[in-house]
């Protein structure tokens, strides 16, 4: 079993999952990403699986892959994550199935994967993924808020059923950043979004590792059930 | 995997749990030991943790990958975890069902 820690991050091929898995490996980190495209991303201390999170089966065999290489899972950011602007008015209920699928069943599978790895070291760093969409009710953004509405109380509700395991569950509402995610947004709707902010700029993947560093240091684990919503939304 | 070794990583993975918290000794353990009700020797939250284990030594020492809380155990009128018995012989059926489906 390796002395340094494991992290496993979905949806690490591009944008915010991306980052954060450069930020873990340069900490020394050993991280394990997934998407469902191959991955640039090569370094020693990297290793990408070919994964769909709403795949019940892909998501069992992706944590067999780490128990079997490490032994160990330290924390699990679950980033991977789909969105969809649309008036509801306008939307297909096949987008719904879509958003809810990835954003909240693959959340559910990999947080209840990982932790039945991590209970075995009786540790464990589970980081859900959020959006201001949802305290700011944006308009357009009515699925996808209400998919990151159900990360949130299922991290509430997951943090008390795992607290007696020593795994805390916690939760980052990220800003508009620059990624694919808005790529597709009008940048006067992305600028007024901005515009209501405590702190008027668009995020930086900094700001949301700096969130998750604090909710997966060792000294954290007093802290579970909580969400933090960057900008000041 | 016959069912004399299914009971064994149960009854293995069963004192594991009862070793972690009071309760009854790891040497009460055998078929007949009540896993759920009113004299279970486990409380709710050590049944969650022998579900999960059972599943995780099933699948690190036999390379086989069971889902013991699926929809079938949950609406079972008679819960397949009321004993280690009851809970062996449900693994032999999910394993029975796993050798139907892979043979071609």
């Amino acid at each position: 079993m390796p002395d340094r820690e494991v992290i496993l991050i979905t949806g690490s091929r591009k944008g915010i999952g991306r980052h954060l898995a450069e930020h873990f490996i340069n900490r020394g980190a050993l991280v394990e990403g997934c998407s469902r495209e191959p991955c640039e991303l090569q370094h020693e201390n990297y290793r990408h699986h070919l994964a769909d999170v709403t795949d019940e089966a892909q998501v069992k065999s992706l944590l067999a892959a780490i128990q079997k290489q490490h032994g160990r899972l330290d924390v699990a950011i679950n980033n991977a994550g789909i969105a969809s602007m649309n008036h509801i008015l306008l939307t297909p209920a096949a987008t719904v199935d879509r958003i809810m699928d990835t954003n909240f069943r693959g959340t559910f599978l990999v947080s209840r994967e990982s932790a039945k790895l991590m209970k075995q070291r009786r540790y464990g760093r589970i980081v859900n993924i959020s959006s201001i969409a949802l305290p700011m009710h944006l308009a357009g953004e009515a699925i996808y808020a209400a998919s990151k509405s159900a990360v949130v109380t299922f991290t509430r509700i997951l943090a008390r059923e795992l607290a007696d395991f020593g795994i805390t569950c916690n939760v980052v509402g990220p800003t508009p950043i620059e990624t694919d995610l808005i790529h597709a947004v009008p940048r006067e709707k992305i600028q007024r979004i901005v515009d209501s902010l405590a702190i008027r700029r668009l995020g930086r993947y900094e700001d949301v590792a700096n969130v998750i560093d604090f909710f997966v240091q060792p000294s954290s684990d007093y802290v579970t059930g909580q969400v933090i919503y960057l900008g000041g939304a | 995997m016959d069912r004399v070794e299914v009971v064994q990583v149960v009854s293995t993975c069963l004192r594991d749990v009862l070793s972690d918290e009071e309760g009854a000794a790891p040497e009460q353990v055998d078929e007949s030991t009540q896993l759920i009700g009113l004299s279970s020797v486990l409380d709710s939250l050590g049944l969650v943790q022998l579900i999960v284990d059972v599943e995780q030594r099933l699948q690190s020492e036999h390379g086989i990958s069971v889902t013991l809380a699926d929809e079938r155990a949950m609406s079972q009128k008679h819960s397949p975890f009321r004993t280690v018995s009851t809970l062996a012989d449900y693994i032999c059926v999910l394993l029975e069902d796993e050798y139907a489906h892979a043979r071609p």
